[in-house]
């Protein structure tokens, strides 16, 4: 049943036909161009699972073993693509298990349609089973939700949705659908939404900010910019590439910002925050002017405020109003989108070069390489380090894997070590920190870019907290890499109890089952490392392998992540040891 | 800036949509804010409701506030003001034995005083209904406890700003 537009020379008029609310919502996908998504089935859903098998040839619909890994796989989908990533959940449990992942993808604004199954509308309000009030429930972590309960509204709701999840600064979006309005009938059309009347995606960007903003870099002695995703999310990779290079400006970047220039670039002067680089911390209180771009200040990044650049000026190019001033204290905002406002401030800037400034940088990472990068990259102590195995990975892949990790101490280290050539190639739970994300994170990424090598690093931790996706993987037969650092504890809380709590490892240890076994028993080609001597020639095997494959490197149980900014230090005050 | 806490009037021009209740008190409930008082209306514009949102904040806080409240899809615009900057009313209402209207003289005194007006009479009860500053509704209340109250209740603020507000200019311009 296809919706016939007839165009004559005036006018267009649409012919539409009946069709079920379900049908309208597989519909719906297949005009904003969906072809793949990630779901759960349950009774409340079960009309449009059943329009999905009838549409199977155009929308291909991945089982995910938990709600939580189909959110975060439409995450790690949207965030190698650029576009929006699908979840679909029946009511109750099903639409609670969401949260996680959506909650994950309001905070590093991901952009994400996520429709729910509901109870229908006369049970509404009533405790009928498997109801929950989801758009109460996901409300505080959602950009914008609704719930429908007429099929008439469904093709409204849904263009709204798709909109507004990616425009502007993106983010989740959840639409609740009950069961009588999937089964009932009514005329279909759809028209893709291109605005809604209170919301204004992008504000207009005011060229006084640019001259100001310009005026402050051109008579700068030592500028510094620091970009966050909304390079990436704006597609401004290059427009700040010719910035840095026209004005000789060393940048870092936050680690949502990783990839957006290529690890090798001169001015490339690496990460910010808590565990970030030893330079980029210590040099951000000693810069005149801190430029930020698309980033927003966490609190991971400044460490104590009251001591963050508190004697630069600040520049702050940012698509959301609501960040300006919300942490740091800015001379000049600049709104708009970081594309378009880059584009149009390179012609005023003056070319330079700050050799002298740039060569600050350099010295910090010199003491940086002698205290810390050289024991984690070329260890001579018995163990394996996490960095190590990153740089051997790094080698193999000749850095132009997508790296896709999980959270604690292996995802400082990935992001600190891993060589990105590409950019969208670092994909990770920054702002929320979801231990879990990275295994179903990495499916989606792998499916949404199939050519890719996607290696997925966890740690034992965070690995067994979605460790059911390997059916996943196993299903759908999707080649990713799965790499688990395993020190037999939950590291990065074991850390902060050894530095912060007296060595008391309150319940950081793990008794691990035998992970080799677990991923054979899903039929992936399984391997476990526990000396030096056989880690290229592993990673060797796993990158060469044509179908998934799971490695399980033991690392030293005790290591540390360092440079460190103790919680409520200054960045300043970053700790090499 | 000041960072003082003070009285704030905020008012937030959205769609009328279910749900937007929510989003918006949610934003105050993040940071662990008690809302004084809250009345929604529909505004000047058709289709267009208007939130009174009474608060003590300090201004640093309050500017992220109006920030956050904005982001939301269908708010249309924030804005915040201090006392002096608007025109406010709220409304009590003070239900009281009917004998004692006849009983205590001075009711009817305290009403005339403090242009109060009766909202009703039975047989059984009056309604008196006062509008004006909260300390006047405060004080209207003290001088009637004294007889006894069977029943008062009083309103959110309902507020006008003396400024211009704009928000049919600025719809025009989203849809241009």
């Amino acid at each position: 049943m296809e919706t016939k537009t007839i165009k004559d020379s005036e006018t267009s008029i649409k012919v539409t036909e009946k069709i079920s609310g379900s049908e309208a919502i597989v519909r719906c996908l297949i005009e904003e161009e969906v072809k793949i998504i990630y779901g759960y089935p349950g009774g409340a859903i079960m009309p449009v699972y059943d329009e999905l098998f009838k549409y199977q040839d155009k929308i291909h619909h991945v089982l995910t073993r938990h709600e939580q890994g189909a959110t975060h796989s439409a995450q790690g989908f949207a965030r190698i693509s650029g576009k929006v990533g699908v979840a679909i959940a029946t009511s109750g449990p099903g639409a609670t298990n969401l949260i996680t992942g959506i909650a994950d993808a309001q905070i590093d604004s991901t952009p994400m349609v996520c429709i729910t199954g509901q109870v229908p509308s006369h049970l509404l309000g009533s405790d009928a089973f498997q109801e929950t009030d989801i758009v109460g429930i996901s409300t505080p972590v959602t950009k914008w939700n609704c719930q429908v309960t007429k099929a008439a509204d469904i093709p409204e709701a849904l263009a709204k949705a798709f909109y507004i999840a990616r425009s502007g600064r993106p983010g989740p979006v959840l639409v609740d659908i009950t069961k009588d309005a999937q089964f009932e009938e009514f005329d279909f059309t759809y028209e893709k939404c291109t605005k809604v009347r209170s919301y204004n995606p992008i504000p207009k960007t005011d060229f006084s900010s640019l001259e100001a903003a310009a005026k402050l870099i051109n008579t700068a002695k030592k500028p510094f910019i620091i970009w966050g995703q909304g390079i990436i999310l704006s597609e401004a990779e290059d427009q700040l590439k010719a910035l840095i290079e026209k004005a000789g400006i060393p940048a870092a970047w936050t680690i949502l910002g990783a990839s957006a220039i290529e690890t090798s670039h001169p001015l490339n002067v690496g990460m910010l925050g808590m565990h970030g680089n030893y330079a980029p911390n210590v040099l951000t209180n000693e810069c005149d002017v801190l430029i930020a771009i698309g980033m927003r200040f966490d609190d991971r990044v400044t460490g104590k405020l009251d001591e963050y650049a508190t004697q630069a000026k600040v520049i702050h190019f940012e698509i959301d109003p609501a960040e300006i001033d919300k942490n740091v204290k800015t001379e000049v905002a600049v709104l708009g989108d970081a594309k378009a406002s880059l584009e149009a401030i390179l012609p005023l800037i003056n070319e330079n070069s700050h050799t002298e400034w740039h060569q600050k940088f350099k010295e910090l990472y010199a003491i940086e390489y002698e205290k810390v990068i050289k024991n984690d990259l070329h260890p001579t102590k018995e163990g394996l380090t996490m960095g190590e195995v990153i740089k051997e990975i790094n080698t193999q892949s000749k850095g132009n894997a997508a790296i896709v990790t999980d959270v604690g101490q292996h995802q400082m280290i990935a992001c600190r070590y891993a060589e990105f050539n590409k950019t969208k190639s670092n994909i990770t739970s920054g702002g929320l920190g979801t231990m879990g994300f990275g295994l179903p994170a990495a499916i989606g990424a792998k499916m949404a870019a199939p050519e890719r090598e996607v290696v997925s690093i966890s740690g034992d931790g965070g690995y067994q907290m979605t460790i059911q996706e390997l059916g996943t993987i196993f299903q759908q037969k999707a080649a990713v890499k799965v790499v688990v650092l395993n020190n037999d504890f939950l590291g990065m809380v074991r850390q902060w109890q050894q530095l912060f709590f007296d060595n008391r490892y309150a319940s950081t240890e793990m008794v691990n089952p035998n992970f080799v076994a677990i991923a054979e028993g899903y039929y992936i080609k399984a391997r476990k490392v526990t000396k030096r001597e056989e880690l290229a020639e592993a990673i060797a095997e796993m990158m060469e392998s044509k179908e998934a494959y799971f490695l399980e490197v033991c690392v030293e149980k005790e290591g540390n992540v360092f440079p460190m900014v103790p919680s409520g230090a200054s960045v300043s005050e970053i700790r090499l040891e | 800036m000041n960072t003082k806490t003070r009285l704030y009037t905020i008012s937030v021009y959205t769609e009328n949509n279910i749900g937007l209740l929510n989003r918006i008190s949610a934003i105050f409930q993040r940071r662990h804010i008690n809302i004084e008082s809250l009345n929604i209306s529909p505004s000047e514009i058709e289709g267009v409701a208007k939130f009174s949102i009474v608060v003590y904040m300090t201004e640093v806080n309050i500017k992220k506030i109006i920030g956050q409240i904005e982001k939301q899809i269908e708010v249309i615009k924030a804005y915040y003001h201090s006392d002096e900057n608007t025109i406010y009313q709220i409304s009590g209402l003070f239900k009281i034995k009917s004998d004692l209207l006849f009983e205590e003289p001075q009711i009817q005194n305290i009403i005339k005083e403090s242009n109060a007006r009766i909202v009703t009479v039975n047989t059984n009860f009056f309604v008196i209904e006062k509008s004006g500053k909260k300390d006047e509704i405060v004080k209207l209340h003290e001088q009637l406890s004294v007889f006894g109250i069977m029943q008062y209740t009083r309103s959110g603020r309902v507020a006008i700003t003396k400024d211009e507000m704009k928000i049919s200019t600025l719809l025009e311009s989203y849809n241009n």
